[in-house]
């Protein structure tokens, strides 16, 4: 019998190393002592995957990030008051997300955090914010639920924290604009629609869904699937023998890349769809060239390499001599970075020059009427804390990689 | 219900991916009762071994010249790992509590997969791994890729070379006897030390020859591949009866093939479609182990496990 319970032991082993391994965050101080002297030090927290799968969307989010607060700092944009960025490492777990905001609130030196870059991390983050006042302001999140509640889709939008704000287009319109690109532009009429049940995934596809429906198109199968395996050949087949033309996947890359390249495999003649956590180099590679070409993902804002406003970021983020690509959410990291900076400075002003005692309240308040030229285009927040700036893009991959077929504003 | 052959084909292949690896923990297990929840990783440093070799490759090889010595590679590297963790951290406990091994196993796990995460250049992401070329075979009703077609040769050739080392050969022999009686064939002059190596570096061997064909279906290696797929072939080696060779090369396929048929056709069973789909497949695979274990505690093939107790 030794040996039955031996096995029941480890069983059960075998279930806590399942929690552990997930768990753990590493930190990682950002380099950016800024030069200037004197005054009081503001710390930026950022909270983003810089290490595991996502980490080259995480870095790029660092890097755009530390070159806003060295350019504020060598303009000295803030009259007395040096920034420091200090960076943590979230892996794209939401428990490691929670323990880092729980560290960044009890740094009072902190007055605003830039992230995360995922949706589900952000929820397990914003009470903990919330409760200690302390403004931030997310680059990438899209889940319309952060902002709007969680009943935004039924028309019953309420706000439920006045100190989470983003500068990321929502999914509420990530979803519908890809839909009326595949049904209008792109002809596809039948739909198989995967996703991978996350907070971001699930409410991708949700939203595409319906309005793909909408417009006339069949979706003529559903399913879900767990992004930690690589095995999609099951799911493969179903789509090849449901004669769908487009696979529309709420996910991420990690799983994306060898989901398409099984599909594709598996002989269906689909174009693959996504909205921007597929908008990466990696998920060309994943895929594999020939499998990935001709695939679709939608990107929240323009592309920035497009952008007059983002031409001094690109010439600085080359000079600052950063190893790693801005990816697609540098210039969004450097405007939420800015935000924080521009709110600093109202309270800043507003107070005679001196940093006032409830400064985390007060640059929440500030945020809410911050206004500038940022790299994406024109910087505010709306009611819910959603940026204003609402521009989407849809790029597509060609020769290996995407480009940008066109760019539109989403009135919805 | 015309997707059924190329659904088999899925599961039979995923199946035999989870049978090389499960053998690896069967042996070990069917020898020295000893989990290795390292093996999973063992797995994956494999993969890392066959990548290594196709990056020190001058570019213009082939794969057809690479795939030989990527796999040399792989079992190496799996090996050398393995077999130094045998001498290095469970040998010292043998003969100490059950529990101790057991976790030396898990920490060894965790330590594995850190060490090739910020030690191997570029193995925070996903490192993608050289793909067969050419275009996937028809077979009436089956498509099979030719990333495939590896796997399908590696495993029943691996299988085939396992029955004979173990039935025919003095060492396989030496092997039989040690997992029935440890005491019994040391004084019969069995080198029961030897055994237990050559066990692990067996497993390992299988599990590196998994992990190429792993690269080449996926075509994608990263340091967390050997923790889920090595819990799954633990399940296979549980399911098809733990110490049974044979066992865990069954239970592998008969794990891969219900996964593969939950993910097809559960959703499809009126009042079911919540519970359907790849991400209910793993639910429906560990009810498939309940029930067998219901049924036949010792696994289906198991019969060892009653003579040890």
């Amino acid at each position: 019998m030794r040996n039955r319970s031996l096995l029941i032991l480890t069983t059960a082993v075998t279930a806590g190393a399942l929690t552990l391994t997930a768990c753990g965050s590493r930190d990682d101080k950002g380099g950016s002592d800024g030069g200037a002297s004197g005054g009081v030090t503001v710390t930026i927290g950022l909270d983003a995957p810089l290490t595991g799968e996502l980490s080259a969307l995480g870095l790029g989010i660092k890097n755009s990030a530390d070159l806003a607060v060295q350019t504020a700092n060598k303009k000295e944009y803030v009259k007395g008051v040096t920034f420091k960025l200090v960076a943590l490492d979230d892996q794209g777990q939401p428990s490691s997300g929670q323990q880092n905001a729980t560290k960044l609130v009890a740094d009072k030196s902190i007055l605003g955090v830039v992230g995360p870059l995922n949706s589900s991390v952000a929820e397990s983050m914003q009470k903990v914010f919330d409760d200690a006042k302390l403004v931030e302001v997310s680059p990438a999140n899209t889940n319309p639920s952060l902002s709007q509640g969680p009943n935004w889709a039924t028309g019953d939008k309420k706000r439920s924290y006045a100190s989470y704000f983003r500068t990321a287009t929502t999914d509420a319109i990530q979803g519908p604009f890809a839909a009326q690109y595949v049904f209008n532009k792109a002809k596809k009429t039948k739909a198989f629609i995967i996703d991978d049940k996350k907070t971001y995934g699930a409410g991708l596809a949700g939203t595409f869904k319906g309005e793909f429906e909408k417009l006339g198109g069949k979706v003529i199968g559903t399913e879900h699937v767990n992004p930690d395996t690589k095995d999609f050949s099951a799911v493969a087949t179903k789509v090849k023998s449901s004669g769908a033309d487009v696979v529309y996947y709420g996910g991420e890359y990690p799983a994306a890349g060898p989901l398409a390249k099984q599909i594709k495999e598996a002989g269906a003649k689909v174009t693959v769809v996504g909205g921007d956590a597929l908008y990466s180099p990696e998920y060309v590679k994943l895929a594999g060239a020939a499998a990935a070409e001709g695939d679709i993902a939608t990107s929240v804002g323009s592309p920035i390499e497009s952008l007059p406003s983002a031409k001094e970021f690109l010439a600085n983020y080359k000079n600052g001599g950063y190893k790693e690509a801005y990816e697609a959410y540098g210039g969004y990291s450097y405007d939420s970075t800015w935000s924080i900076i521009e709110a600093v400075k109202k309270v800043v002003d507003g107070n005679g020059g001196k940093l006032p005692d409830d400064a985390r309240a007060k640059v929440v308040e500030a945020m809410q009427s911050v206004s500038f030229d940022g790299v994406t285009g024109k910087v505010s927040f709306d009611e819910f804390g959603d940026t204003t700036n609402k521009q989407l893009t849809v790029y597509t991959v060609k020769n290996g990689a995407y480009a940008p077929v066109e760019s539109g504003t989403f009135g919805g | 219900m015309n997707e059924l052959p190329q659904q088999l084909v899925n599961g039979l292949l995923l199946g035999s991916m989870y049978g090389l690896v499960a053998v690896g923990y069967t042996m070990v297990y069917g020898i020295v009762q000893l989990i290795n929840f390292a093996h999973g990783e063992i797995f994956m440093t494999g993969g890392f071994g066959a990548l290594t070799v196709w990056l020190i490759l001058p570019g213009g090889t082939t794969l057809w010249i690479a795939l030989p010595l990527m796999i040399i590679g792989a079992v190496l590297v799996a090996t050398t790992i393995a077999v130094g963790a045998e001498r290095l951290a469970y040998r010292p406990l043998r003969g100490g509590p059950r529990l101790a091994p057991l976790i030396t196993a898990i920490g060894l796990s965790l330590a594995l997969q850190q060490a090739v995460w910020s030690l191997y250049p570029e193995a925070k992401s996903a490192r993608t791994f050289p793909q067969i070329p050419g275009g996937p075979i028809e077979l009436g009703p089956v498509t099979i890729q030719t990333g495939d077609v590896f796997l399908l040769i590696a495993a029943p050739v691996c299988m085939a070379f396992l029955a004979f080392f173990v039935m025919r050969t003095r060492t396989g022999r030496g092997m039989q006897a040690t997992a029935q009686d440890p005491d019994t064939a040391k004084l019969m002059g069995v080198n029961t030390d030897r055994i237990i190596v050559i066990a692990f570096a067996l497993g390992a061997a299988f599990a590196a020859v998994g992990a190429v064909a792993y690269g080449l279906k996926y075509g994608v290696v990263d340091y967390k591949m050997g923790f889920l797929l090595g819990l799954k072939a633990f399940t296979a080696a549980v399911l098809g009866g733990i110490g049974n060779i044979y066992g865990a090369m069954i239970g592998g396929v008969v794990l891969g093939v219900a996964e593969t048929m939950a993910t097809a056709y559960i959703s499809h069973i009126p009042g079911m479609s919540q519970l359907g789909g790849q991400s209910w497949a793993d639910v429906w695979a560990f009810v498939l182990l309940i029930v067998v274990l219901l049924a036949r505690p010792q696994g289906l093939l198991g019969e060892r496990v009653a003579d040890r107790a």
